[in-house]
This record gives structure tokens, sequence and C-alpha cells, in this order.
């Protein structure tokens, strides 16, 4: 028993910033976790004796007002700077990405990808204004509105060519965006990986790629892939130490049963929550990092909830469609061309051959030929294996959470064999030193992190669940229907990724 | 030599509406023609003896009411006669009617599952609503959201007004609308897979997106948001074919003075010192006029029958990107009776609609992978009409000619170029799938005349023989279509004008794309504007 002026459930990133926010501000904040470590998905994992790699491999767009404001530095958070991204290529005819150089291209290709990205990269700028803000509700106050106008005017201040194709582009297929510019199969591959990753999405899919991306680009390495130096877990450190220099307790093993709703038809309020060891903590203010549907379903229970916003909750889609692929390596793995493998690789070598994997999502199948990133953490953060030893980390498409079979073994199995014969072509000694491997369907995601779905996202990042829609409206502004009772987690705006704007802006909004 | 005040390109029907309420207006205009006949894609044509063949579009819902009553269609020939229901078949002998008496509609969806029966009534209500939004903005001029002119602002207020009064809850659902697939979309409300894709199916007619692509619930909304005499989401023949809809407005054009010129290819539009004055025939004739306005798509105007030189930077590459994409087919047969569908008593409801040859769910996903493939799935999603079941002006008597519609054919094969024998293969999978439901079909066939993307875009200039002149997803509607900066029929030639389907609001047998250019020509020449900009019915 204990009381607090806020409880956070989950001690993931988002729940992590957003305690450290409140507790800056003289609130008396418990973080409370079901894992034994915080971090939630940025947590490594040990998958073989001695071996461990973090769910989330990098940490792209983490946003640097957040690190600002939180003061991570002097808790210890430095970024590695952007790391190359590299599309393989079986025969060794890699392409590589870094900044604004591409290697491995024709030159006009390359010029090409330095006016696409600084597009990008100003677009991506426009959007940061709603992205670090509450977005507000359609038809609020006046001061609400002010949101929506400066972020009209900022289009507006594209400049009328500009501002005319960005209006185009923003609901592009990730295809149509990239043919239009470029020529090269790889290339159009790995910049369509880029817009895909994570979703439910194949390159000809519209209306859904590009604002995740430019959320994405937002980043201080403009969409490069980066780590924080140390490692992911150095990002998870950092915030716990921000969090309890502030003052927050974070406590770890201590699942949670319930939320406690007090009132009666009159009015309710969620005052406390329940452990499943019985434990009561109370608190007038309840902030859950939890996915939407966890949180109103498993935690609050629908009884406390209007019909309709059940049902809009219920209809979000959550269904994860990237599976997680841990391989321990008794030596550096070997790649024809390649000496830095402290960067991102990248296996989609086509337009279709994304497309392809894809389609066998769609009716339940996982993809026989699966498209991937992937990256050696063990370079950025040697702690995660044995001396002179590696883990390959893989975020492997298209896994699809409903398979067909329910991830039988056999499907399993299958599905194993088909990444490690992909990975096979590319690293040719790949066979000679794997000690061993995990494969960490959508599924398996939900069971052991507690997300529904096993999506990173907590929700599809689709255009009909994000901004004033994440997750829905009457919740979107970080508050629910249940006084009391906040959203903090990457199924609030702007949404999924290590990017710690959702606990952030909703640590302001409950400040308010 | 004479010179014309307009001169439009391409009589299609909206070539046709723009003409007419230009000549309406008092100019003396001429309408151009490639082929012998009038109508582009709204056609009626004697293939066989005695058997009249809608041989591209083949069913009426989108025509604007106000434009009909305006140019006195009625008079001029044209007649609507509803559907009454629809058959549509499924796997393994299912098979759903859809009638327009809600009474038996609800008892029969019953059958399939209690749940969705109810459900309907909610996906009617809804997608009436949105309907009704949209056609506020058929007849409207796209306003430039970079413009800062009274007119763009006045006409962004009335859009953002439009969209505001639906009250915050009802805004999300639109949002939600215009963006989800055709597949999610629905399972928002149903529980049956074949009601489902019996739904589906307007979503993905014309378009190069499945029913998984976000992006499809908006073609659904485009393909019901029509009516017949206000019935909205009804559709309709029209008698004698959908030539009846091309010769009435060619009958309104030509009442008000205008001309039409068949038989007379366009090479080049004519361009002095930066503006259109006149066309270039292929046989080298050359016409001038104080105007030229496109009916042809936004792709072959900008990269064939204008000079590059004569473009400003930028609007090739522009053209060229435009995404006008091929995706269907159509199969047209003219039968010696009316076939036998199994599971369908007495031929039940044939004489009454449509039939639609569906299949699952899967099964139209399926066919949107084979065409991704640059192939054609073995099973494909047919939609047929036997109009000589219930109009019996198209066929000789006791005889009958249907029209197939096919989803997806693509415009280009995987294994090189269409040819007479690929194409014939084509026609060969879609009547083995119309036996499969009635057995014996294929000896009733007494003529057939199969058309790929690549037969369209030969004979209608179609290019790849898109139905809509340009995807209708949401980078290329509105004020971004055919691309910003363009949306309001001008063109970056001076005096020149596009009025085609890839103009706002896209494609379908509307007329509005003619009727909207047409205001905004009228207003170019500060003449008093004779188009309608609000239809009857809606409010």
């Amino acid at each position: 028993m204990g009381s607090y002026d806020a409880i956070i459930i989950g001690a993931g990133h988002n729940g992590l910033v957003c305690a450290t926010t409140l507790a800056k501000k003289g609130k008396n904040v418990l973080v409370l976790d079901a894992a034994e470590a915080p971090g939630g998905l940025a947590q490594d994992r040990a998958f073989h004796d001695g071996f461990m790699a973090p769910i989330a491999h990098g940490a792209t767009a983490f946003s640097r007002t957040v690190a600002d404001k939180l003061s991570l530095k002097q808790a210890g958070l430095s970024f590695s700077g952007s790391r190359s991204t590299t599309a393989l290529d079986a025969d060794g005819a890699h392409v590589s990405i870094i900044g604004e150089t591409v290697h491995g291209v024709d030159p006009s290709e390359t010029a090409a990808y330095k006016t696409y990205r600084q597009k990008l990269l100003r677009y991506a700028k426009v959007l940061d204004l709603i992205w670090h803000n509450t977005m507000p509700r359609i038809g609020g106050g006046l001061m609400d509105a002010l949101i929506y106008a400066r972020g009209g005017l900022k289009v507006r201040m594209l400049g009328k060519e500009d501002m005319g194709e960005f209006v185009r582009v923003i609901t592009l297929p990730m295809r149509d965006l990239i043919d239009e510019v470029f020529s090269d199969p790889k290339l159009q591959g790995l910049l369509s990986w880029d817009g895909v990753m994570g979703s439910k999405l194949a390159p000809r899919s519209p209306n859904n790629a590009v604002m995740p991306l430019l959320l994405r680009m937002n980043g201080e390495s403009g969409g490069d892939y980066q780590t924080p130096k140390g490692g992911i877990k150095a990002l998870v450190g950092a915030l716990v130490t921000a969090a309890e220099s502030a003052g927050a307790v974070i406590q770890t093993s201590k699942p949670i049963k319930r939320i406690i709703v007090d009132g009666d038809e009159n009015g309710q309020r969620a005052t406390g929550v329940e452990l499943e060891s019985g434990e009561v903590f109370s608190a007038p203010i309840i902030v859950s990092s939890a996915d939407p549907k966890n949180t109103f379903f498993k935690l609050l229970g629908a009884q406390h909830l209007g019909i309709e916003f059940t049902n809009r909750i219920k209809r979000l889609r959550t269904n994860g469609y990237v599976a997680k692929f841990h391989i321990a390596l008794s030596d550096a793995p070997k790649i024809e061309g390649v000496e830095d493998l402290g960067g991102r690789f990248v296996i989609a070598p086509t337009f279709d051959a994304i497309e392809f994997a894809y389609d066998e999502a769609k009716y339940g199948g996982a993809s026989t030929d699966p498209v991937m990133e992937f990256t050696i953490p063990s370079f950025n953060d040697s702690s995660l294996a044995p001396a002179n030893q590696h883990v390959l980390s893989a975020n492997v498409m298209y896994a699809p959470y409903d398979e067909k079979s329910g991830w039988s073994d056999a499907a399993r199995e299958t599905f194993t064999k088909n990444i490690l014969s992909t990975l096979q072509r590319y690293i040719p000694n790949l066979k000679d030193i794997t000690i061993a491997h995990e494969l960490l369907t959508p599924l398996d995601l939900e069971r052991e992190y507690h997300v529904t779905g096993g999506h990173w996202h907590h929700a599809e990042m689709a255009v009909e669940q994000m901004l004033m829609m994440r997750p829905t409206y009457q919740a979107a502004q970080y508050e629910t229907p249940v006084p009391g009772l906040y959203l903090c987690g990457a199924g609030s705006h702007p949404g999924g990724g290590l990017l710690g704007i959702p606990g952030w802006n909703a640590a302001r909004q409950i400040l308010k | 030599m004479k010179k014309y005040d307009a001169i439009i390109i391409g009589a299609g029907h909206n070539g046709l509406t723009n003409g007419a309420y230009l000549a309406k207006a008092g100019l003396d205009v001429l309408v151009v023609e490639k082929n012998d006949y009038i109508g582009g894609a709204a056609v009626s044509r004697e293939l066989e003896d005695g058997y009249w063949y809608s041989s591209c579009s083949y069913v009426c819902s989108m025509m604007r009411h106000v434009i009909h009553r305006d140019l006195d269609l009625t008079r001029h020939g044209l007649v609507l006669v509803p559907y009454l229901g629809t058959l549509a078949f499924g796997d393994n002998g299912t098979i759903l009617t859809s009638y327009t008496a809600e009474g038996p509609n609800y008892n029969e969806l019953k059958r399939h599952s209690a749940h969705d029966a109810d459900a309907m009534f909610r996906l009617y209500a809804d997608l009436e609503r949105y309907s009704v939004l949209i056609r506020k903005t058929l007849l409207r001029t796209p306003p430039d959201p970079t413009s800062f002119k009274p007119r763009d602002i006045r006409e962004l207020l009335f859009l953002a007004k439009t969209f505001w009064d639906l009250g915050e809850a009802e805004l999300y659902e639109y949002i939600r609308f215009f963006t989800m697939s055709a597949a999610e979309f629905l399972d928002d409300y149903f529980e049956n897979d074949f009601i489902k894709a019996v739904m589906a199916t307007p979503g993905i007619i014309g378009t190069a997106l499945g029913v998984d692509s976000p992006g499809s619930a908006y073609i659904l909304l485009h393909h019901v948001m029509g009516d017949v005499d206000g019935n909205i989401g009804a559709w309709g023949l029209a008698r004698g074919g959908m030539g009846a809809i091309s010769n009435a407005l060619a009958g309104a054009l030509k009442e008000h003075g205008g001309e039409i010129k068949t038989d007379a290819p366009v090479d080049q539009i004519l361009v002095k010192n930066g503006k259109a004055c006149g066309i270039v025939l292929e046989n080298g004739d050359e016409l001038y006029a104080d105007i030229v306005v496109s009916n042809l798509d936004a792709k072959r105007t900008f990269t064939k029958i204008v000079e590059r030189k004569d473009l400003p930077p930028g609007i090739f590459e522009r053209a060229e990107n435009f995404k006008i994409r091929g995706s269907s087919g159509k199969v047209n047969i003219a039968l010696s009776g009316l076939p036998k569908f199994t599971g369908v008593p007495d031929n039940r409801y044939i004489n009454r609609g449509g039939q639609a040859f569906i299949g699952s769910m899967e099964t139209l996903e399926r066919a949107y992978d084979a065409w991704k493939h640059g192939t054609w799935s073995e099973d494909l999603f047919i939609e047929s009409v036997i109009p000589s079941a219930w109009e019996p002006t198209v066929a000789p008597p006791g005889k009958h000619w249907m029209s197939n519609f096919i989803q997806y054919c693509p415009p280009q094969l995987a294994d090189g170029p269409w040819t007479a024998e690929k194409r014939d293969a084509f026609g060969q999978t879609v009547i083995n799938k119309i036996e499969r439901y009635a057995p014996g079909f294929k000896d009733l066939i007494v003529h057939m005349e199969v058309r790929t993307p690549f037969e369209i875009e030969n004979e209608i200039g179609l290019t790849e023989g898109n139905i809509f002149q340009g995807e209708l997803t949401i980078d290329q509607l509105l004020f971004n279509r055919p691309f910003p900066g363009y949306a309001q029929y001008r063109m970056p030639i001076k005096n020149m004008y596009m009025c085609g389907s890839s103009t706002h609001p896209g494609g379908g047998v509307s007329s509005a794309c003619g009727a909207n250019a047409a205001r905004e020509i009228l207003r170019d020449l500060r003449k008093p504007n004779t188009v309608p900009e609000d239809d009857c019915y809606d409010d």
C-alpha cells in the first residue's frame, strides 16, 4: 500500500519519459512494470547463454527535444551519429546510404537522392510542431484551433510549388514516391523498406507510408540509422537515471491486475492500481504506457466505458506483421565487400520482393522469401556477447500475428528455415558461426511483452489511427473517458518507435 | 480559314458536355473525334447484326441530374432504366441476391447471416451520408489551397465548413472511410466473408488497388455515390445502350449550334507565343480556335499532343508520373438465348439487374496479386449484366447481349506484349468462369468481343485502358487532380483547358468534369455562367 501523485503503468521508454517529466515538476511518481527490468521492448533479452539482444535495435528517431528537456545527456546518453544503411546484394554489388550520400549506384541516382532526401526533410520539419504537441480535438476552443492554424501556416510557408507537392506526396505509396525519382532496383527496395517497415503495408499500398516515414526522419540523424553509444541499454539506463534522479520510484516485477475505479452512477474516477499480488497503490493520476487495448480491456475493463468508445478501441488495428530474429554467432559474420559491420543491413532487393513477401501475409502465411533488416548490435555494445563473439538482430517481414496455423511448430520451423537461408545468401559463413537462434513472432511478442497483437507501435500507424485519432478520439489528448486515467504509450500521438514523444506530450498534458 | 471560338478534342461524354455548355453560352464550338463514331467509352455499336454493344461502360448511375435536366437530355432521347437487384455468385453454390427493396433484401441477407442483415442497414445509412458530402463537391471547381484569391479562399472555407459541420465523431469516421481499405472498412460491419466480398467489389472496379489496399474504401464510395432518380446507390441502364447518353449530349450540342467532326484524329495542339490557337489533324489540316479543350487523359494530352517545348518545365514529367494504370478488361458477348444459372430458380432476377461472379474476399485479392505479376487470375472477378433481359432494344427478339466487366487485366504482360492469342486466352478464362455458374453458357455464344487494356487504349485512347482517366487515389483527387496547381481545368498553356475524367471529380459517366471545365472557360471569357453548381435531390 502506498500513495503517490501519479502511477505510471509500464517502465518502457515512454513510461520513463512521462515519469521523469512529471517528477521534475515535483510530482511524487511511482513506475510499475511486470518485467524484471525496466525498458519494455528496449531492454536487452538474453536468448542464449551469454548472448543478448535488444528487441528494438535502433534509436533512429529518438526526439532531440525530449532528450534535451529531460537532460538525458547529463544522465549519460549520447548517440553514435549516423551509421550507414546497406542494401545487400547477393553478388556483392551493395548499395549503401549515409546522410546525403549513396554508394553503389549511378551518379545520377546519387544526385536524385540528395534532392529527394532534402525534400522529405523539409516536410519532416514542417510536421515537427505537430509531433511535439497534443493534437487538439476538432471543435475545441480557439487555443486548440491555433495548433492547426500554425501547422497550416508552416505548410503554407513551404511556398506554392512545395506545398502542392507536400499535399500530393503525403498519401503516396512508397512505390510511387520512389519510382518517380529512382530507377536502381536495389535503391528502390531499400528506400521503400524504410517506409513500410513495421506496418501492414507493401510498396504499392497508398495513404499510410509517408507520414510515419516523416516522423522517423524527424530525429537528429534525419532518418539515418543510429544507436546510443553503449547500445540501446544505454538509452534505457539514461532514462532510468533521469527518472530516479528526478525522484521517481521504479518498481519492477510488479504485474498489475487492474486499474481501480471508484465512483457511482454520478461519476467515476481512476484512483489506483491493484497488483497481481494483491498489493494496492493509490494515486489521483494513473498513466498507462501499455497499449490501448490492454489498458482499456485488460487493466480497466469495458464496464467503465461507453459502448461507442469500446467499439472504437476494439476495432483498432493492432496486428503486428514483424518478427524478431536473433542469432548467437561464434565469430564475426563475413559479408562480401562490407568492412564496417556496425551499420544497418537491409535485404529487400526490389519493390516486388517486398510486395510479394507481403502478399503471402495477407492470407495468413509467413513470407517464403522474407524481407528484413538486421544489425550486429554487439559491434556497438560488446556486453551483448562473450568476447569476440557476436549477435545478429533482425526485423523480419512479413510474419502475420494471426498466422493461419496459430504459429504452429511447423510454421515456426519453416519460417526460421526461410530466414536463415535468406541470410545465408548474403552471409556465406553464417552456417559455420551460428550457435543458436531465436524467433519471436508477433504472437510471442504479445505473450512476453504484453503488447496486443505483438505490434511494435501498439497500433498500426495508419492515417485513420494517427494524430487526433490516435488511438481514437476521446483518448487522443492522452486523457481517457475515465477521469484520472491517462495514456502515454506508443498507442498515443505521435506513435510508435523509440521516440519518447508520447510520454513527454502526455506528461505535459497532465501537468496542464 | 474559319476560326472557332473553341475546339474540343475528343467526343466522349465529357467533351460533348463541355461543348454543349459552351455552345449554349453562344460560342462557336467544334468537337473533333478520332473515331468514326462519337461517345468515346460511352457508346452503343452494332458489332453483330441486331446486337448493340455498349462495348466499354455499361451502367449509368453517376450522370448528374441537373445536367440531364439542364441540357434536356430526355428530349434528346436519354431514358434511364433502373436495376432492381443483382445476383452475386460465391464459392460452392453460394448465391446472394441484392434487392433494391429493403424487405426482401433483409430476408435474403439473413439467410447468410442475421448479424450482417442488421449491419447492412448501418452500412447503407453510412454510405448514403458519406455520398451526400462528396456529391456536394462534384459540380464545383476545386479550390487551389496555395492561392490567396478570394474565390479559392471562399471555396476552401466551403470545404472546411462542410467537413466541420459534420461534427467531431462523424469527421473521424469520414477520415477512416477516405483512407482505409475496403476490406478493413467492411470488417467493421460484416462477419460473413461472402457478404463482405459482394460489398467490396465496387472498391476495386477500374483501379489498380486490391480490396486489401488502403484507399479502396473511397473507390467503393465513388461507385455507389451515384443515383438513379435520386435513389443514391442505385444503378441503371441507358435505353439503347450507353451510346444513348453520348447521342443525347450530341443532340444538345447540335441544337445549340455546335459541330462534331469524326474521323479527325489530332496530331498536336498549335501553340503560338505561349497561347493555344488551334489543332493540327493527323491528315495535316489545321483548325484554328481561341480556345482548345482536351478531353484526353492528362498523360496522353501532355505527352502525345502537346509539344514538350511548349510546356513550362516540370509538366511533362508530371504527366509521365501521372498514375493511370490499366487494370480492367471487358468481354462483350452476343447470345442466342438467356443463360441458365445454377441455383437460380426460373432465372429469377436475371431480368432485373446484374450478375457478379465473385468467389470470396481471397479470390478478389488473389486476382489483384496476379495483376501485380503481370498476368491474370484463373478466377477473375466478373461483373456482368444482360441488358436485353429487361431492356429489349439492344438485341434481336429472343436473343441477348451480355456485358462482362473484368477485374483485373494487366496493361502489359510479364511475358511480352499482348497478342491476339493471349487476348483470346483471356476471353476464354472469362467464359470458363461464367460456364461454371451457368452450364451450357458457351453454346449460346454467337459473337464475342474481348477487350484488354491494350484494345481499350488503341480504340478509345484511354491510356492503358484506365476507365477513370487516372487512378482515384488521394494524391490524384480534388485539388491534386490531375496535378497540384492545375486542378481548375486551366492548363499550363494559355487558352488551353482540360475537361476529361483526369480532372475533378474523376471517372464515371457523370458529365461533371466537362461541365465544370465549361464553367471555368466561360469565367475566363467573362461570359455569363450557364453551368449549374449544385445538384438537385440532396438538400
